[in-house]
């Protein structure tokens, strides 16, 4: 071959880098192409405001896979993780809150104060959930099977699957066959009775989803959100210097390995010759050829807007119409002057040092929903938010601080209006307002205020229809059905096309696992 | 309900024996005499009017038209210039057939495509992505055929432009009557002929004035048996007849190639991407499994077998369309799916999906008739279609 590449890859997701890094290691000639100014996708903190250091889209970690961080060697590259402790605090309106720790028995210790009962089952439901996101843990860590494949892993491949099913033993597997497609709040109904708990938890099993709480399915979003042997219930794991220098860690890795990345070039279509990738057209003209593209957009913007249609069948297309897109968060940062201070809370600064979640009970969540249902933002909205510069004070001048909040459910189409100033404004209004309600001093606090609704969020990072999850994460679009049923496997009809990002197993979030197993099968399909 | 053509009004008082037939949501005449000889005989010796409107019939425009259709026939349609038409199959992502017709460019941006099924679905799916835009005109297009070796003659007598040098799957936009029309020379007959496109609401001005024309050459209207007996002298295919659309079949042996179908000519493998092609490239590779051929019953067997009951050979007049078992050495190699006696030809003729190895032209092989009740296998012969092809179809 003489193209100066053997892969292209096309976007600087961390995903795509993870991906561009192996192939690289393997010693492949690979070049990225990012239509941003940085490298890192939906990992992103920027200085919007002076002094002022925010993350733009993801805000806190998940799990990365812990042989991207091996392999990769991230800790020589500067990956600075801090875990959070508390992991999460929930303030009730009625003042007081409950906070979540690391250690299983603290955490009971707060809920006690609220249930007995729901004290004395905390650590059996942390176990189940140990159990359930260990095996969640196992599956990720696989490339799915592909049922429909014939030529696809073959036995073998189902007969693992299923000994690590067994593996959890007859109880452990019935309580997981059962879980997966369950309502969070049954799943919550099944162990606690404190509001404020329930909808703690609850939350995690909508936060991204275009569902309330009592939609099916959502006991499996809220393990996804768990997928990791650690024994922790909502674990929040941070990166010093905001989600940004992840990526830029990621970048150096990938560059240290030879990756070259070219920042601020849009990739406009790829070149397909007799059915095989030769190549891509940037949106100045450039032609780059390479026998290798992987692609880092989500799987509706790679196959519908970078391929000519005619290369791919209808059938395949119909399939990648109907990929569920539905964008339901916003990011709204505030600059504060003030730590917020929660009514009835604690002392100190202690319990503001995790997640803060403003989603009281199940049924909260569930109304909130029930607005974006119909097209409209929430009145009441779920909050996730995070004050990351109390344990990284580089993120604001001294004293003042950067509160990031994920908002949910401000719906990608409104039913009656479209999202423009006025529409930005009262998403912006309504988050302070949920706020103060809990921390009155918030709405005196705030100096500056930036406010990204979801098409912000899909124009800022390429995000089809602001959908952070590149596709949502419903039962029926994970694992082998990710992105469609029967090209599960990062490969796609084009040959020497592959996927790498979210929109592949097993998913949304910051893993690093969809990039992971696409360089794995990129590099099995070149042995 | 079912309603008449756009020609209804012409094409009612003439049917004396009330013989309709569905086709397509319309009524259309079966046979407008109380047998089709004489219609037969007007395609084949001088001339035939035949109302077509019933066919579906797509417009397809926009820029990328020309790519939509390249994309969806198997055909190279890049090559069809304005002004020509081109026949082809399309099909599914597994290459196998869900329609045939042709394709009439009418203008650089512009085709019409016609069908035997509803095909509108299928082509929308197929333009998303494209600027194409895809219309049914079906109930707005009217269309006749004007069929047989004076069909020209008609034609000139009826139409301001000379049809003199309108080649073979050419066509041209003319006036009959006054009301503009576009003229393809193309049939269903294997015929001199042509076809006559017109929107509908002047359906009665195109049909008078072409019968008023054609009086001198004995121009006559035919229904749909006559058409049947000679479209399978041209060795023509008709779906769900001859072969069933892949989208309707319910097991996957029901579905068929254009290879298949002996539609090799069509399938234009060297176009980087249509509909089907990574499936038809790897049969082309590995060879059909079946073969569409013709089958000419041997005269001497079919008197021996209708011989032993005292009869002479029952022939049939009307054109079957029944699935009919062919043998070689008693073991079933195929079917015909459709048959006739062709009174041009003076030949009991088939045409039958066979087996490859026993698809090759001359093999002998067997066709089961039923003579007074009892199952009978005749001698026939494997023969290449058409059955029929006259200089004049295309000269
Ligand atoms: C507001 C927000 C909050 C989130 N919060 C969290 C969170 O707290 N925790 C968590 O785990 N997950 C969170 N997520 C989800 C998570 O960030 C994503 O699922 C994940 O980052 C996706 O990574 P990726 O590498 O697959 O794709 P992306 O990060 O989306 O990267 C794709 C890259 O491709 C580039 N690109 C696309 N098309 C082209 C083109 N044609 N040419 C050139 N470049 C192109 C894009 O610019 C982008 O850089 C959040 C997402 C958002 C948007």
């Amino acid at each position: 071959m003489s193209d100066a590449y053997d892969t292209v890859v096309i976007g600087a997701g961390h995903n795509g880098l993870v991906t561009a890094a192996y192939l690289a290691r393997a010693g492949q000639r690979v070049l990225m192409l990012e239509g941003r100014a940085h490298a890192g996708g939906a990992l992103s903190t920027e200085e919007t405001f002076e002094g002022f250091k925010f993350d733009l889209g993801a805000h806190r970690l998940s799990r990365l896979h812990p042989p991207v961080v091996d392999d990769l060697k991230l800790a020589s590259h500067g990956l600075d993780l801090l875990p959070c402790d508390p992991c999460v605090f929930a303030p009730s309106p009625d003042g007081g809150g409950l906070t979540l720790w690391r250690d299983p028995r603290r955490s009971a210790e707060a809920i006690r104060r609220f249930s007995t009962s729901d004290a004395a089952r905390w650590p059996d439901f942390t176990d189940t959930v140990t159990l359930a996101g260990a095996f969640l843990e196992s599956i990720y860590a696989r490339p799915p099977i592909d049922f429909l494949d014939e030529g696809g892993p073959g036995a073998l491949t189902i007969v693992g699957t299923a000994l690590r099913l067994r593996r959890l033993g007859r109880r452990g597997m019935m309580q997981l066959l059962r879980m997966l497609p369950m309502t969070v709040t049954e799943l919550m109904d099944d162990w606690f009775e404190t509001d404020l708990l329930r909808g703690a938890l609850g939350a995690l099993g909508v936060t991204g989803m275009s569902q309330g709480p009592m939609a099916a399915g959502t006991a499996f979003a809220f393990l996804h959100q768990h997928a990791s042997p650690e024994p922790a219930v909502r674990e929040t794991l941070r990166v010093r210097g905001g989600m940004g220098a992840l990526a830029a860690t990621l970048r150096a890795a990938a560059e240290a390995h030879g990756v070259e990345i070219r920042t601020g070039a849009w990739v406009e279509r790829v070149l397909v010759e007799d059915g095989r990738a030769a190549g891509i057209v940037l949106v100045d003209g450039e032609e780059i050829r390479a026998g290798r593209i992987v692609s880092n957009a989500d799987p509706r913007r790679t196959f519908l807007d970078l391929i000519d249609p005619i290369c791919l069948e209808p059938g395949f297309l119909r399939s990648v119409r109907n990929i569920r897109f539905r964008g339901v968060c916003a990011r709204v940062n505030l600059a504060l002057e003030e730590l917020p201070r929660f009514k009835g809370a604690p002392g100190g600064d202690g319990h503001l040092r995790g997640s803060i979640t403003i989603s009281p009970d199940l049924e909260y969540l569930e109304r909130a929903f029930d607005d974006a249902k119909y097209g409209r933002l929430s009145r009441r909205p779920y909050l996730e938010a995070s004050i990351p510069s109390l344990a990284d004070p580089t993120l604001a001048p001294p004293g003042k601080h950067v509160m990031s909040i994920l908002v949910q459910y401000a719906p990608y189409e409104l039913s009656d209006g479209v999202w423009d100033e006025a529409m930005r404004d009262e998403l912006g209004d309504r988050t302070v307002a949920t706020l103060a309600e809990y921390a009155p001093n918030v709405p005196g606090a705030v100096l500056h205020r930036q406010v990204l609704t979801p098409p912000d969020i899909e124009s800022e990072f390429g995000l089809t229809g602001g959908d952070i999850y590149h596709g949502q994460m419903t039962l029926d679009q994970v694992y082998f059905m990710r992105p469609i049923p029967g090209w599960a496997r990062y490969q796609t009809p084009i040959a020497g096309l592959y996927l790498c990002g979210a929109g592949t197993h097993p998913g949304g979030g910051v893993t690093g696992i969809p990039g992971y197993h696409a360089a794995g099968t990129i590099l099995s399909d070149t042995d | 309900m079912l309603s008449g053509t756009p020609f209804h009004s012409r094409t009612a008082p003439l049917c004396q024996g009330h013989n309709w037939r569905r086709w397509a949501g319309y009524v259309v005449a079966s046979s407008y005499g109380l047998t089709h000889d004489h219609e037969y005989q007007a395609i084949r010796s001088s001339a035939a009017l035949i109302d077509v409107s019933p066919l579906y019939k797509y417009a397809i425009r926009g820029s990328d038209a020309e790519r939509l259709l390249d994309r969806v026939l198997t055909r190279d349609v890049s090559r069809c210039n304005v002004g020509r038409v081109m026949y082809g199959p399309w099909c599914d992502e597994t290459g196998k057939v869900i329609d045939d017709g042709t394709l009439q460019r009418l203008g650089d941006e512009t085709f019409r495509l016609t069908s035997g099924e509803p095909n509108l679905r299928w082509l929308c799916e197929s333009a998303q992505g494209l600027r194409a835009t895809v219309e049914d005109d079906s109930d707005t297009i009217a269309a006749l055929a004007l069929q047989g070796p004076l069909a020209r003659h008609v034609l000139g007598n009826a139409c301001d432009s000379d049809l003199m040098d309108l080649d073979y799957f050419r066509l041209t936009f003319a006036r009959i009557g006054g009301v503009p029309v576009t003229i393809s020379r193309t049939g269903y007959t294997g015929d001199l002929g042509y076809e006559i496109w017109l929107e509908a609401s002047a359906a009665d001005t195109v049909w008078d004035t072409l019968v008023a024309a054609g009086r001198p050459f004995g121009l006559t209207p035919a229904g749909i048996l006559a058409l049947d007996v000679a479209r399978i002298e041209a060795g023509l295919l008709l779906i769900n007849v001859d072969y069933i659309p892949a989208n309707r079949a319910l097991i996957e042996s029901r579905k068929s190639s254009p290879f298949e179908l002996g539609l090799d000519w069509t399938v234009r493998l060297e176009k980087s991407h249509f509909i089907g092609r990574d499936a038809l490239l790897a049969e082309w590779q590995r060879g059909p499994e079946w073969k569409l051929k013709g089958l000419e019953l041997d005269w001497g067997s079919l008197e021996r077998v209708y011989g032993e009951f005292g009869l002479p050979p029952q022939l049939p007049g009307v054109a079957w369309r029944t699935s009919v078992p062919v043998y070689v050495q008693g073991q079933q190699v195929g079917y015909a799916t459709s048959g006739t006696w062709s009174p041009t030809l003076k030949k009991y003729i088939a045409l039958a999906h066979l087996r490859t190895a026993h698809a090759d032209t001359g093999t002998r092989v067997e066709m089961e008739v039923t003579a007074e009740h009892q199952r009978k296998r005749v001698s026939a012969r494997v023969v290449e279609k058409p059955f029929f092809e006259p200089e004049r179809k295309r000269a």
